[in-house]
């Protein structure tokens, strides 16, 4: 979908719904149509009724019940499909937002904060809906309902007509003018509410640092400024908006009152009846309903464009390029994981290079360590290694091959990876363990589990394995969950490993129990290993020392320390402390 | 709603003021049909020209009066409603400020967040809303019906018949949408946690390959919202048909009548008109009312929430101050404080279970330590650490045993006065809005700009407030402008600005390099005031040179003593420290 065009994806969307969309405009044409009939209807029948016409009355009647009974059914077959339609459409662009979440490349994903993705998948697509499709069918029902209503009182009264026509448009200048006065006094309510708000997340959100430095009244202090000036502004801008309810009424009223002087005197003059009179004043009292609507439609489908368009825009962005997108492929061929990176660029901004000409080679089944100072570059390496990010210069290769020759899935096929930051998904211990491998049997999870020793804390759970755990895994500990992803790589057996201060919250006695499975784990398994710890590293076959994207050193421990550089320093800090 | 109900007593005037005005417009408005119908008879009947004016002029008057009648209700009813949230917003704030940490992790802080903001925004709506039309809408119905009456009395049972028949057919709907529309909403929370849950795993959804399995899951989930809200939106839909059928067929009914008695001469056209205009006034006013039932339901649903907040009474009480538990000591035992041979800080027989949890997370904990030690504590995850210190500022209660400051229970501190005692830097660092200096002034307001400078240098974070530009540089909200290592030395500062006596660092080192957090611990042992200090932590290295080391293992104390005594006699000990030197002595 390359058209960066919201109006042309609007229409996309819509057009799917092509034929329902049709039925629905012709529905509301004809409903507003045959419900603008029956006040003249009614008009007719109390004539019937004034000239004692039993007969013309009960025909009046019955036809207004089976007019009445047309308009009320074409209204709910015209709500049911709009209903359809609405839903439709913002289901089927949820689905494709998440399908593409899913191919965005994470130069993106990584810049743009998760709230804001999440926002623009709920709230704009659902503004979006209700906006745009109610608000269209809102404002061409209202369309329909005025011109109407004219037509039809231009055959009674010419002269109330233009009454009418005068008349009604100054509720709508009254409405706008009290929009346009109120517009500062929201804007400043919102500031407010949003000081506010903040003073909320950031006092309740850590109450318990506000409690251990005694800081209770002194926040409540500033809580009670900010309320007393939020109340002061909010009561200006909900009364003042709150008049616009009144004011069209009485212009409605006023309204009323002249279409029964001005009806009145053409009844007496003999050129309508009183049942036409009638009419006239029923269709006062409705004629500035569509009025009002139609001004609310404007300011919503502006909102619901600007919605749709923060929704569209993630469409618009470019996937991350891929040769094919398999399904869930393993990489079938045996690998046995020589890796070499040779003259290596990267940087994610532009103008500020991270990684410059960074080589390195990796013999199947080495031990990989790498160190250093945050924002050394450690984690970037990373996301190379598994494409997350595409290099700028130079090659990675496995056994070999250029990574980019393969697609992102099956490349990715051949690492297991388990990061510092712990995700875990909403769903049992076991669904989580099977993230590894989804079609692993319920023992071979559990064997997992057993070989990174997290199975004596999951049996300690409520329900054992089948304990669902909660958003973000809220209910265990950071080792806990730690141990958790451990089980997911123990499970895949991937033929590269990547670990990212994966043990780091993980105490020091159970990582040395892990650490014996990981050794079995790694045996014959390329690896890489970034950790804080320099306890969990000192045996890696190799250890690189990264600074501001460069490599400083590179050794095994021993000649490491006896070079008596950055890691040697790095070793005496931690250990002679 | 009823345990909210005292903090609108404030505005009584207004809420009786609110709905009078309201009636009065409402009573305007009933009057219009016998106006027009009067016009009608007499105006036009008997061509009595200045009768048609006074009547116009008549509609005048009422459109204004009811217009500035209806312009005072919404200001009262905009008062109470905005006051009321005020005083209630406040409440809770102070409320939730002071409920413990027990409460805290019961309750959660999401939760007392969204009770905050968007809860009390809808209780504010819905009383805004209840004042100006709730007691309008009924009003007007019965009040058109009960003009009717004065008309015509069989027509108005009509009336009364329609009023029961769409009155039952709104609220059979209504009683039906409501958990529809709840049923819509859980499903949309589970969209939004599916998608959120998704962005935040991308990296190993990705590496794992489950891109396709996690699109299929937001399909069903996403499916699941579609069917929710087709059900809910199918049963509004039959609202206005329904309604407007039922409507026009009672106006029909009551033309048709109306024809039968116009011609034996007890009605008149006018009257005629005027009961097929007052139907009309009531088919209004009933779709209004349940559209406003339904946003009432919700305000009602959040004052229940709100309500459940401030029934949690926090569960600690103040003690009665440090100086009056020590006289009523000294009065009665212990010789060994007036001796001032007690310990500074003492655990008796200490145990603990976090509120809802069957184990203990300590048990039987005994030990002391005097003015001026430094201790270290270790364990493993979950072993208890941070539980153990989280009992000396009195953030949670013991279960059994007791815990003693300077010879006196923590109990009996006032709760600010220990707070001041005792500083804790926790692992997790946040910092708040504002500048560098108003972070270092929130133990003590009145802190020195020498000790905050003193403060800094100790906490290695001088070239942190260099490189922001001083003191006065600012701290956007959650201390997003520094990094997490910056953050963690900037609250280590907090704490040593107001000297406490007993300084409690949890593991708030975690995100410093080796160099650094080495020069910060001997910063820590040469500051002049001489703190009692604890340090939490999982590697031997960082307290080896503590005068006493506590070992921590699954909630009971596996060994006190120095790093060379624990060698000796400490087998767990000897696993962490041998753990970490993986067998080689360094």
């Amino acid at each position: 979908m390359k058209k960066r065009n919201t109006f042309r994806t609007v229409m996309y969307y819509v057009g799917k719904h092509k034929l329902m969309f049709t039925l629905s405009i012709l529905l509301a044409l004809a409903s507003s149509l045959s419900a603008l009939y029956v006040p003249v209807i009614f008009g007719s029948a109390i004539d019937m009724v004034k000239e004692q016409n039993r007969e013309g009355l009960g025909h009046s009647l019955l036809l207004i019940v089976l007019v009445v009974v047309l308009t009320a059914l074409m209204q709910w077959l015209m709500a049911l499909i709009n209903n359809k339609i609405t839903y439709e459409v913002t289901r089927d662009l949820r689905n494709d937002i998440f399908n593409k979440l899913q191919k965005l490349p994470f130069n993106y994903l990584d810049t743009h904060p998760t709230g804001d993705l999440v926002s623009r998948m709920v709230t704009d697509v659902d503004t979006f809906a209700d906006g745009l499709l109610l608000g269209f069918t809102q404002a061409f029902t209202g369309i329909v309902t005025i011109v109407g209503t004219l037509i039809y009182m231009w055959t009674l009264s010419r002269i109330t007509t233009v009454v009418v026509v005068f008349v009604t448009p100054l509720s709508l200048f009254l409405a706008r003018y009290i929009a346009k006065n109120t517009h500062d006094m929201f804007i400043k309510q919102s500031v407010t509410k949003g000081e506010q708000t903040a003073i909320i997340d950031e006092m309740i959100g850590n109450e318990k640092v506000v409690k251990s430095f005694g800081y209770e009244e002194r926040a409540i202090e500033r809580f009670d400024d900010v309320n007393e000036r939020l109340s002061k502004v909010s009561l200006k801008a909900l009364f003042f908006s709150s008049i616009v309810n009144p004011g069209t009424r009485f212009v409605n009223a006023i309204c009323y009152a002249l279409v029964a002087l001005v009806g009145a005197y053409r009844v007496i003059g003999g050129y309508i009846t009183i049942g036409n009179l009638s009419t006239l004043l029923a269709y006062a009292t409705q004629y500035t309903k569509p009025f009002n609507e139609i001004s609310g439609v404007v300011t919503e489908l502006q909102n619901a464009f600007a919605c749709a368009s923060r929704a569209f825009e993630l469409l618009y962005e470019d996937n991350e390029s891929d040769l094919e997108i398999g399904d869930n492929v393993r990489y079938e061929g045996m690998v046995s994981g020589d890796i070499s990176v040779s003259k290596v660029d990267f940087s994610y901004v532009p103008d500020k290079p991270l990684i410059e000409d960074f080589n390195i080679d990796v013999a199947k089944g080495e031990r990989i360590a790498i160190v250093g100072p945050t924002g050394c570059g450690k984690t970037t390496l990373i996301n190379l290694l598994m494409r997350f990010y595409d290099v700028k210069g130079g090659h990675i290769t496995v056994d070999g091959e250029d990574i980019t020759s393969l697609s992102r899935q099956r490349h990715r096929s051949r690492f297991g990876m388990v990061l510092q930051d712990t995700w875990i998904k909403n769903g049992t211990v076991l669904d989580n363990i099977r993230i590894g491998n989804k079609n692993a049997t319920r023992e071979e999870c559990i064997k997992a589990a057993m070989e990174c020793h997290a199975d004596s804390f999951i049996r300690r759970l409520p329900e054992g394995y089948d304990t669902v755990l909660s958003e973000d895994g809220s209910d265990l500990s950071v080792g806990q969950k730690q141990l958790l992803c451990i089980s997911r790589v123990m499970l895949a057996l991937p033929p590269i490993l990547i670990l990212d201060e994966a043990t780091s919250s993980i105490d020091t006695r159970t990582e040395l129990k892990i650490q014996e499975a990981f050794h079995k784990l790694m045996k014959g398994r390329t690896s890489f290993i970034v950790a804080h710890r320099l306890s969990t590293i000192m045996d890696a076959d190799k250890i690189i020392v990264m600074k501001d994207g460069h490599i400083i050193e590179l050794g095994t421990h021993e000649e490491l320390l006896a070079k008596g550089g950055f890691y040697s320093e790095l070793f005496k800090s931690q250990f002679m402390g | 709603m009823r345990k909210l109900l005292p903090y609108l007593k404030e505005y009584i005037r207004e809420c009786i003021l609110a709905p009078g005005f309201k009636m009065l417009e409402a009573c305007f408005e009933l009057i219009v049909p016998i106006v027009i119908a009067s016009l009608i008879d007499r105006g036009i009947g008997d061509g009595d020209i200045p009768y048609i004016y006074l009547m116009i002029v008549v509609l005048f008057v009422l459109a204004i009066v009811g217009c500035a009648v209806a312009i005072t209700a919404q200001y009262f009813s905009a008062k109470a409603a905005i006051g009321f949230a005020t005083k209630l917003r406040l409440v809770l704030f102070k409320h939730l400020m002071n409920l413990s940490y027990p409460d805290i992790d019961e309750v959660g802080t999401s939760t007392m967040i969204t009770r905050m903001t968007s809860d009390v925004n809808k209780v504010q709506t819905g009383v805004n809303m209840f004042l100006r039309l709730f007691l309008r809408s009924p009003f007007v119905v019965f009040g058109a019906m009960f003009m009717a009456f004065t008309i015509d009395f069989t027509s108005a049972l009509i009336f009364v018949a329609a009023i029961i028949g769409i009155g039952g057919v709104v609220f059979f709907l209504i009683s039906k949408n409501i958990p529809a529309l709840r049923q819509v909403q859980n499903r949309l929370d589970e969209v939004t946690n599916s998608t959120r849950e998704s962005l935040t795993g991308l990296r190993v959804l990705r590496a794992f390959r489950l891109e396709s399995k996690a699109i299929d899951d937001f399909k069903d989930v996403n499916g699941n919202y579609f069917d929710a809200q087709t059900r809910a939106g199918n049963i509004s839909a039959l609202m206005n048909p329904l309604t407007y059928v039922l409507i026009n067929l009672a106006t029909a009914g009551v033309i048709y009548l109306g024809g039968i008695k116009v011609s034996m001469g007890t009605l008149t056209a006018g009257q005629v008109i005027a009961l097929y205009n007052y139907m009309s006034q009531i088919l209004v006013e009933l779709v209004k009312l349940a559209n406003l039932i339904v946003t009432l339901n919700r305000a009602l649903a959040s004052s229940r929430r709100i309500s459940d907040i401030l029934d949690i009474s926090p569960s600690m009480e103040d003690g009665i101050g440090a100086a009056e538990a020590g006289n009523r000591q000294k009065s009665c035992d212990s010789e060994d404080i007036q001796s001032g041979r007690a310990p500074y800080i003492e655990f008796n027989n200490v145990s603990f279970a976090y509120p809802g949890a069957g184990e203990e997370s300590l048990s039987d904990v005994n030990f002391h330590v005097n003015r001026g030690e430094t201790v270290g504590v270790i364990g493993g995850t979950g072993s208890g650490k941070s539980t153990l210190v989280n009992l000396i500022p009195r953030f949670y209660d013991v279960t059994k045993g007791s815990v003693r400051i300077d010879g006196i229970d923590v109990r009996d501190y006032r709760v600010a006065e220990l707070r001041r005692i005792v500083g804790v830097v926790k692992q997790k660092a946040v910092l708040f809005k504002g500048s560098i200096a108003d972070n270092l002034r929130m133990g003590d307001e009145n802190v020195s700009l020498e000790d905050m400078e003193k403060a800094i240098a100790d906490s290695q974070s001088g070239v942190i407030v260099d490189g922001k530009g001083g003191i006065e540089a600012e701290v956007e909200q959650g201390g997003r402008n520094f990094s997490g290592g910056q953050r963690q030395r900037l609250s280590i500062a907090r704490t040593l600005a107001y000297k406490p006596d007993i300084l409690i660092l949890d593991d708030s080192s975690s995100a410093l390099d080796y160099a650094t957090d080495l020069q910060l611990r001997r910063a820590i042992r040469n500051l002049e005031y001489k703190p009692t200090v604890f340090i939490i932590s999982q590697r031997t290295g960082s307290i080896r040179y503590a005068d006493k080391i506590i070992v921590l293992d699954d909630g009971r104390v596996a060994g006190i003593g120095t790093h060379d005594e624990l060698l000796d006699n400490c087998e767990v000990y000897r696993e962490i420290h041998s753990s970490q030197l993986t067998g080689k002595e360094a």
